[in-house]
Order: structure tokens, then sequence, then C-alpha cells
């Protein structure tokens, strides 16, 4: 017998309790939790993102989406970020003021060479309020999982207030499971060390999110 | 060579020693009060927690009562999404897969998440004995690691160990593993965080083979979760070419909604945060985005004879959050090595002995590692009963009776009546000890009155056979007090902090 067989067959003898009638999607589960807690208008939806983000110490900009340009090339300059990377479908508008030399996200280049790079711009596939959480999906405005892991400064855009939800449970019905995501609220931390908070171990130890309005840009 | 859990001695005697050390005490107090206090404050935030935590019990116990159909649901959706699915029966077996699939990539070194599971089957002692070196990654698992030390603690490993030591350990081990600790390394934490930093990244950016555990598994889509908060997680997951993941059969869960209560009950009660620094999720593989080759080991290891055992059961909801260990006043003065395994704690003193079989004296000495007053069961955020199942499993050491070992039904023999006695008798003189303890007792002893059998569980059994038990009272006195005089009490403490 596999040791599937094995697992499967002892799983089932410890299961002699269970009736056979019953079926694995009954009883239901009460879901009487909330959707989302209290209600806000869309503005106070994406002030409470912008509290929450700042609460777990990600720096948050906002600006009108014809000013992302400049935004941008402004915090990169201010970071001295002499390299960039860039997701292949970042809306070139976007770095068109940045004086930072762009890298491409490829799939070729090692670790080892995106270590060397300073910053990261990407956008988000979409961020929730509740939690101060951004979203990435891996689209084409994001790209690998790992251009926004191993740079040290992560700069991120979200369209508001299209790209904003208010709670987890509305932000997983427009999440799908097929993609890689990762799910990002505030920078990397650690508090390992007697309780203290520090900023950074492994991942970027600074993130920028920049709350755009006004029509999506490209 | 990482030491192991396996021939601790039993709780009372590894008690006994830890309770002595005034350093780890003192350690535990302010590191198990600070993440409750803070804890109660993140929970308070969500109005609809008691439904939350009714929903996830929920979740988890449907799942188990069906665990074979969700178990082929998600080998299927995994399979189908380009990983590949083993199965291990035991630790050994678990051991030889991973080493077989390292071992396939021409490896002799793998990075790893944290992962309890692992720990469990002492995955790193057996890779080493194959040769491959296993880099914990995790701050406080590195820690632990160069320390050649074991975790106390599932949130918090090294909590045991104060910066000076910590700084003592990098200056001194970091160089036999890879990059030196920094010249002039003090002692405060983000120095000592970049001095882990520097080191791990080294292994980050070379290595070819990552292992991990997962949080959830959704056997809808065959999706995995790992939650974390350093980004070596994401590191592990997504660098290497090959990832293999270690997981137990019970972090399945049916469907990909049903993660909008576990990833809100999860941070909260973990960290008491609204969420945590990163989780990621993964499908299979993802054509030139993370590992190529991902293999999932589903791992049983009495986890199917905990399965059988229809009160017991329950212990196989725990999402592994941590917060029974912050709340609980034996854990606080006994610390985490004292249980043995790398389960401590509330969830470790009954989730242990159901693993393993309650046959040794440490397993049988576990369900009185407690002094039965319910507040773990209070934050539990999936509501698991433990003092429910402490109490049930006294009276199978005591008494012995049916059991399920590697899959066969047996007859438990009592333990050998002094045994049990003395660990009986132990775990009195400390709850006696401790009034804090033993108000908590009485406290859960009034809430579960309607429950009470007319004669003790336990070693009191045969004693209580020939007696009435008096009525247990609806209220504790010290609850009477509080509810009544309660209000000045509470605000009182609330401005100590
Ligand atoms: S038993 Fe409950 S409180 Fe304890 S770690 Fe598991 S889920 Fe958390």
């Amino acid at each position: 017998m596999s040791s599937r067989d094995v697992v499967l067959a002892r799983v089932r003898r410890a299961l002699a309790d269970v009736p056979r009638g019953e079926g694995p999607y009954d009883p239901p589960v009460p879901r009487d939790y909330h959707r989302v807690h209290g209600s806000r208008t869309t503005e106070e939806t994406v002030e409470l993102l912008a509290e929450h983000l700042a609460d777990y110490r990600a720096v948050v900009h906002r600006c009108a989406a014809d000013d992302l340009p400049a935004l941008i090339g402004r915090l990169l300059a201010e970071r001295g970020a002499r390299t960039v990377v860039v997701p292949p479908g970042l809306d070139p508008r976007w770095l068109s003021v940045a004086e930072a030399a762009q890298v491409p996200d490829r799939a070729a280049d090692t670790a080892r060479e995106l270590d060397a790079v300073d910053s990261v711009v990407t956008g988000c596939a979409l961020a929730v309020a509740e939690t101060g959480t951004l979203v990435l999906d891996g689209g084409p405005d994001q790209g690998r999982r790992r251009i926004t892991l191993v740079p040290d400064h992560h700069i991120c855009v979200v369209c508001v207030p299209d790209q904003v939800v208010g709670s987890v449970p509305e932000a997983l019905p427009r999440l799908s499971p097929e993609r890689p995501l990762t799910w990002i609220s505030g920078p990397s931390a650690t508090s390992d060390i007697e309780l203290d908070r520090v900023e950074g171990v492994h991942g970027p130890r600074t993130l920028e999110v920049v709350l755009a309005s006004g029509p999506a840009a490209g | 060579m990482s030491r192991s859990f396996l021939g601790m001695p039993a709780f009372p005697r590894a008690a006994a020693l830890s309770t002595r050390d005034t350093r780890l005490r003192a350690n535990l107090t302010h590191a198990t009060h600070t993440i409750r206090d803070k804890r109660a404050g993140a929970v308070a935030e969500l109005d609809d927690w008691a439904q939350l935590r009714a929903a996830g019990a929920a979740i988890k116990d449907r799942t188990l009562r069906h665990l074979d159909h969700y178990l082929e649901r998600l080998e299927e959706s995994v399979t189908a999404a380009g990983g590949r699915v083993h199965w291990a029966a035991d630790a050994d077996e678990a051991n030889r897969i991973v080493t077989r699939l390292v071992r396939e990539t021409g490896e002799r070194e793998v990075v790893k998440v944290k992962s309890m599971a692992t720990q469990e089957i002492g995955l790193n002692e057996a890779l080493a004995q194959a040769g491959i070196r296993a880099y914990e990654t995790d701050l406080a698992e590195l820690i632990v690691q160069l320390g050649d030390d074991l975790p106390s603690h599932i949130l918090v490993p090294a909590i045991h160990r104060n910066r000076g030591e910590i700084r003592d350990i990098f200056r001194r081990e970091m160089g036999r593993w890879g990059r030196p600790a920094p010249e002039g390394l003090s002692d405060s934490p983000a120095e000592l965080a970049e001095a882990a930093r520097l080191h791990l990244r080294e292994k980050f950016l070379t290595a070819k083979v990552g292992i991990s555990g997962a949080n959830f598994m959704v056997a809808e889509s065959g999706t995995l979760v790992v939650v974390e908060s350093e980004g070596n997680g994401r590191m592990c997951l997504t660098l290497p070419e090959t990832l293999i993941s270690i997981v137990g059969i019970e972090k399945v869960v049916p469907t990909w909604q049903d993660l909008e209560v576990f990833l809100q009950l999860l941070p909260r009660s973990s960290t008491a945060e609204r969420m945590n620094p990163y989780t990621t999720t993964w499908t299979g593989t993802t054509d030139g985005d993370g590992p190529r080759t991902f293999h999932l080991v589903l791992l049983d290891n009495g986890r199917t004879d905990t399965l059988a055992d229809t009160v017991g059961r329950q212990a196989l909801r725990c999402i592994r959050c941590s917060a029974c260990l912050n709340v609980c006043p034996v854990y606080e003065r006994a610390g985490g090595h004292a249980y043995g395994s790398p389960y401590p704690g509330p969830i470790g003193a009954i989730l242990t002995p159901q693993l393993r079989g309650i046959t040794g004296p440490l397993e049988q000495s576990l369900p009185y590692a407690s002094s039965l007053c319910g507040a773990c069961y209070e934050v539990c955020p999936v509501a698991i009963d433990i003092p429910e199942v402490l109490v049930h499993l006294r009276e199978r050491v005591v008494e012995g009776g049916p059991v399920t070992r590697r899959g066969a039904r047996v007859v438990l023999k009592p333990a050998k009546g002094h045994a049990a006695e003395r660990a009986a008798m132990r775990a009195a003189a400390w709850a006696f000890d401790h009034p804090g303890a033993l108000r908590g007792g009485m406290r859960l002893a009034a809430r579960t009155r309607r429950l009470h059998p007319g004669r003790l569980p336990g070693p009191g059994r045969a004693w209580s056979d020939t007696r009435a038990l008096p009525a247990v009272p609806a209220e504790s006195f010290r609850d009477w007090w509080q509810r009544t005089r309660g209000g000045a009490d509470r605000s009182r403490r609330g401005g100590v902090k």
C-alpha cells in the first residue's frame, strides 16, 4: 500500500463517527461576520487606508494622477536612487522624468543582479483599507515577486479609489488564486530581539505608497 | 548540529529547572504580557470577533470531518497547477522524502523558512546526516540555530535570549556558517538585525533549494499560504529553483473564500497586528516567477491518531497563533523548553501527547502542565477547548482506554500509578503555590459546571466514585468580585501599562 493509501485509510477510519449521509459541504458554516467593518464613504475608505499604511510605517503620499511622474521622480531623487527596476507593463509616463537608470524586470537576471539595484516602482492589484495592505498579483505593472523583495526601496502606486477595497472579505473575490500573490502591510519588520520592532530585515526597509487619484493613468 | 527535543525530561522536572531561571522568567513575563495586551487591543477593533471565531472553528471542524475528501481535492488541484504531491505517514518517511528530493537537485545546502512541522520531524538533523546543511532564515530561528539551542515560543522562538547574548552568539558563530558578524557589532536590535540581513542575504542569493511549511492550503485551488513578517519567507519561497513544502494534513481549508476568516483571525491573535507585513500565496508553479519545481509533502505523523479521538480532534483546528501561550500562567513560569516539543504552552500540552501517543513520561505529564484556568480557551481564535482536552487526556493517562496509535486501535494501559500520581500531585502543588492559577481553575470549574459529571475526572475519580461532589457555584467568588467591583479594578490595571 502506498503511503497515500495508508494516510487516507487512517483518515477514514478515524472518522467512523461521522454519519454517512453528512456531505463535505454541510452543515453550512455560519458566516454572520461582517463583510466590512462599519460604513464609510469612498473618501473615508481611502483615508483609512492612508492612516493604516502609515501606522505600520509605510511612507504615504497623495497626488493627482497627472502629478505622478513628478512625484515619483522626486522620491527617487531624494533617495539618491541611481537605478530602478521597472515591471514590463508599468505606464512609461510614470517614470518619464525620473533620472535613475531603468532596469527592466527580466526572468534571466539573477537575484544577485537585482540586489545591486536601488529602488523599484510598481502598481498593485488592490489595497485593503482596514488592514493597511497592498496586494500585488504579478500583473504587468507589478512584475515578478522578487523585484519588490530584493531592492531596499519600494514605491508602490495605488490608483484611488478604484483599487481600494474596505476589507479582507472584499479583497479575496477580486483576486485570482491562480496568480502568485504578495500581500504587503508596511515594510519588512521583526520583533524577535526583546520585542523591539526593527524595520527591514530582508524585504525593503523603506516602503513608499503613492495614492494617485483621478483617471487611472494609461 | 542542533539539539533535538527528543529525550527531554518529563514536564515537572524540566519546569522545576526552568522556573529557577530568573532571566528566562523575566523575559517571558515581559514578552507574554506585552503581546497579550496588544492582542486584546487588536481584537477589540473588530466587533464581529465572536462570529469570526465561530466561523473559523466551524470551517476547521467541517474540514476535519471530511478530511479525506479535502486532501484528495487538494492533491488534484496542486497537481493540476504543476506541483508534485508526496504523502508521509510519519516523521521518518517525511525526512526520507525531503532528503531524496534535495539530493535529486544535486545541492548540499537549503534555506528554510521557520516551520514547526519540520521541527516536529527533526528535518534539520536528518538532512545533516545526509550531508545537507539547512539554514534557518527567520531571525529568531537563526539565533536559535547559531546558539545550538531550541526554540521556546511559537512566535518569538528566541524569547529566552537577551540582546547581549544574541550579540555574543552572532560574533562567535556567524563566521562558521558564512559571512561573519560585522566588526564592532553592538547589542542594539537594529544592528543585530542588520548583521542577520547581511549574513543571510549571501545564502538567499545563492540558494537553489528552499524548504517551508505553510499556514493554509486551499483545497479547491491548490493554493498554499505563508504568513510572515521579515521577508525571509518571501526569499525562500520565490528565489530558489526548487521549493519543498512540508505541511501537516490538518492545514487544509476548503475554499479561497475561507481565507477571509483566517487572514483576519491569525495576525490579530498572533502578533496583534491588523495584518502581518507579508503574506505569500502560490498555486503550483508560475512560469518565470518563483521556483520551477514545487513539491508538497503532506504529513500525518500522529495527526490521524489525533483525528480518531473525538474529544482531542479539536486540537487539529490550531492555526499556531501562539495566543494561548501568552496567557498561560504555567507557560509564563515554566518557559517553552519544559514542554519538550516544538509545540509549547497549552496547545503543546494537548497536541504533543496526542501526536506522539501518551506512552512516555513526558507525554504523560503534559496534560498536567496546566492549572485549567481556561484563559487559553478564551483567547483561542478557533475556540479549541484546551481545558476539556486536558481533562480528557488526564483521564487517559490514569485510567487508560481505547486510543489510536499509528492508525490501529489499541487499548492504553493506565500509567504506572505512582507516575501519574506524582505528576498530578506536582501539578496540584504548583497550583496551590500559585493562587492566580488556582483562582483561574475555579473560574473554569464554574464555567463548565453544567458539564460536570458527578465525579472527578482523572486521578480523583476513584476517590469521587464513592462520594458525591459538592455542586460548583455558578460563579467563583473571584468572578463575582470582578463583576461587582470590576470596573475600578480593570481601570487600575489599564493604568499600569
Ligand atoms: S490553540 Fe488556539 S490559541 Fe493556541 S496556538 Fe492554536 S490557535 Fe492559537
